[in-house]
């Protein structure tokens, strides 16, 4: 008992071919997708490597890439196989190898959802990546002088105008930090010898934050320093005052960024999935069209298709015992020598 | 005085239908594209209206547009006609219509062209809206109260972020006018009053920018007040300072984006004119090849093709000449009715007047 048996005359087999070779180049064309995504979240992780500690996994834009451009060879190839299915002489070069490639692209088809789950999933590491390289970020953001860090200030710089974020959890994270380099204090005034014995680590710490925290909404010039005192600003008022600088974390305006590019790459994958499984179905339901006709002289007789031959329990046997009667094959050579040994 | 004669024999005459069918359906795919391309400059230059003091600039995008439209309409006539040109049944129905045809079809295609030279010759009138409107947008940058203006702020502050500029022409317009609302100034403090006091119109005016104009690539953090001061900040020059505020002026950023935008489409747009000029040179060939033909029973003979029948001059004032009659005649009928009633109403008839 076949799995969804439907009845094929000549006209509804090329209509079915046809139709699957549209879903062929659509499908030729998620592929291209697929990759073009891969690429573009490469770049964006590549763009801000540096607040990542240069630490960030490419495993996954990676994948997508390599998912991308095995789905166009796959796609390409099953549209040339349904373009010849039409046509009797043709198909029958491609007859004995569509088994293996139907095996292929349910494999491909697998390995596609696990991307997407993928997708979804690695949100976590790359969160705790990025809290990481944030922290180290705003550290280095006074080391304008020293190699392979002189351009970390520019870099948190932009991302804080770009995110529109100030601050690893909150602008205050700038106040636990010196971010003014030792080039620029003047340390015989009394005010940076101050400061500076204030703490443990002779940093000089103040409630300030640099411009790029800055919201340009506020109805006043930017208040950068001095923050925490209401008594250096006219009519200021620290506790309410909510436009000045910008109040969210860059951890959380860079995750939530990267998180909705996963999921909609995630989403995207999945649709492609989609797709793939409705290809190969449609492939499937070809072949096994074409190597039943009742009369196998007369291409225009009728025949049947099937997605499975038999029920998926027996299928499923099927595959089990022939496993087994491999690993079997195997085990008998083994004993026929053992037997041959012993005797000889 | 016939204007570029050439021998069409058949086969040259299929050769040039079929060339002419291919040109004119990418001519139409290219303004389709000339009319996007006006529409992306048309909403470039609305982005940024409220720095810009009149829109005068715009007659080039719209020109772009109106362009655009019409030469889709233009080019899938010439489809439309050289499809039916080597079928010399379906031809002459097409013939009435070609004479005004042409004269439209020339219109807008010179229309492009000047579309083209225009673009390169707003930039004057560019920079002075500019100058007019960035200097009002300093000047209302406190005024982040006053309905109409309290977007100000916001969008010169985005403006000078987004353009790396500082000010109108450079930094020191900062210094002329009060930038900091009343509201956030202590007026019972000495210093607001001694600074309201050191000029003519009572503003308070300070040597110090928006923050804005910070450049990020500064190796300090940014100095944005007592700029000219070089005391108030340690290891500090004033006058060799590079890199701690965008030294360009915002006029000459934004004027620079703009004139690249325009040379990039007028260079793309005058591409679409050359196409344009030969789908309807190709045309009139076709045509003037396929006259001949029409009537004769052997439809595979050679034929002359021209441009134009007469000299250029000719056919000029065979064009105007229609549309000065059409106002002589006006003022002749005005000329005419108060003084003399035995003027005969047949206007045609007017022996002495050309």
């Amino acid at each position: 008992m076949a799995l969804m048996l439907i009845k094929f005359d000549m006209k509804k087999r090329v209509k079915l071919a046809q139709t699957v070779w549209f879903m062929y180049w659509f499908a030729v064309m998620a592929g291209v997708l697929v990759f073009s995504m891969g690429l573009f979240f490469k770049i964006e992780l590549r763009k801000r490597s540096e607040l990542m500690d240069n630490n960030e996994s490419h495993f996954l834009p990676n994948l997508l890439i390599l998912m991308g451009l095995v789905a166009c060879g796959i796609n390409a190839f099953g549209g040339k196989v349904c373009y010849d299915s039409l046509d009797p002489s043709k198909f029958v070069k491609w007859k004995p190898m569509l088994k293996c490639f139907l095996m292929v692209c349910v494999g491909f088809n697998a390995l596609l959802l696990v991307t997407a789950l993928l997708c979804f999933l690695m949100r976590i590491p790359l969160q705790f990546t990025l809290a990481e390289g944030l922290k180290n970020g705003m550290k280095y953001y006074k080391d304008t002088d020293t190699p392979g860090r002189c351009y970390m200030k520019r870099t948190l710089d932009l991302m804080q105008i770009e995110f529109r974020c100030c601050g690893n959890d909150n602008f205050r994270d700038w106040f636990e930090i010196q971010w003014v380099s030792n080039r620029y204090l003047d340390f015989s005034a009394k005010e940076v010898k101050d400061r500076i014995g204030s703490n443990v680590d002779g940093q000089y710490l103040m409630d300030g934050v640099p411009f790029s925290c800055c919201n340009p909404s506020s109805p006043r010039p930017c208040i950068q320093l001095q923050m925490t005192n209401n008594s250096a600003y006219y009519s200021y008022d620290h506790y309410t005052e909510e436009l000045n600088v910008w109040k969210r974390g860059c951890r959380d305006s860079m995750l939530s960024y990267y998180g909705g590019l996963m999921n909609t790459i995630g989403l995207l994958v999945v649709l492609v999935t989609m797709l793939e499984v409705a290809v190969t179905i449609g492939l499937q339901y070809i072949d096994s069209s074409l190597s039943t006709l009742v009369n196998p002289e007369d291409p225009e007789s009728e025949s049947e298709g099937w997605i499975l031959e038999k029920t998926v329990k027996e299928t499923f046997t099927d595959i089990m015992d022939k496993m087994k009667s491999m690993g079997k094959g195997s085990k008998v050579d083994e004993g026929g020598e053992a037997a041959v040994a012993t005797v000889s | 005085m016939v204007v570029m004669k050439m021998k069409f024999p058949f086969e040259k005459r299929v050769k040039l239908a079929q060339g002419l069918w291919l040109l004119s359906w990418c001519a139409t795919v290219a303004g389709a594209f000339t009319f996007s391309l006006g529409c992306i400059l048309k909403t470039e230059l609305r982005r940024r209206a409220e720095v810009m003091d009149n829109s005068d600039v715009h007659v080039v995008p719209n020109t772009l547009m109106i362009v655009g439209l019409a030469s889709l309409g233009i080019n899938y006539f010439a489809s439309k006609v050289c499809q039916d040109a080597l079928d010399a049944g379906r031809f002459p129905r097409w013939k009435k219509m070609l004479k005004p045809y042409f004269a439209v079809s020339c219109f807008f295609t010179v229309l492009m062209l000047l579309a083209v030279i225009m673009s390169y010759a707003m930039k004057g009138s560019l920079e002075s809206s500019l100058k007019v409107g960035l200097r009002n947008g300093i000047r209302f940058y406190k005024d982040t109260d006053t309905p109409g203006r309290c977007f100000q702020k916001q969008n010169i502050d985005r403006l000078q972020m987004e353009f790396q500029c500082c000010g109108n022409t450079d930094f020191k317009d900062w210094f002329e006018f009060q930038w900091i609302s009343n509201r956030y100034l202590d007026f019972s403090s000495k210093e607001v009053k001694d600074r309201i006091k050191s000029n003519v119109d009572g503003r308070y005016l300070v040597d110090g920018v928006p923050f804005s104009c910070c450049n990020p690539s500064s190796p300090r953090p940014c100095i944005q007040s007592q700029l000219t001061n070089d005391s108030a900040h340690y290891n500090y020059e004033y006058q060799t300072e590079e890199l701690n505020i965008y030294l360009r002026g915002c006029r000459e950023a934004l004027v620079n984006y703009y004139m690249g935008l325009m040379n990039t489409i007028g260079a793309g747009v005058l591409s679409v004119f050359l196409l344009q000029a030969s789908v309807l040179v190709s045309l009139r060939f076709l045509q003037t090849a396929m006259e001949a033909v029409e009537g004769n029973e052997n439809t595979e003979i050679e034929t002359e093709g021209y441009l134009l029948e007469k000299s250029v001059k000719e056919t000029v004032m065979e064009y105007i000449n229609p549309v000065m009659k059409f106002l002589m005649l006006k003022n002749q009928v005005e000329e005419g009715t108060p003084g003399n009633p035995e003027i005969p109403t047949d206007v045609n008839v007017k022996p002495g007047l050309f």
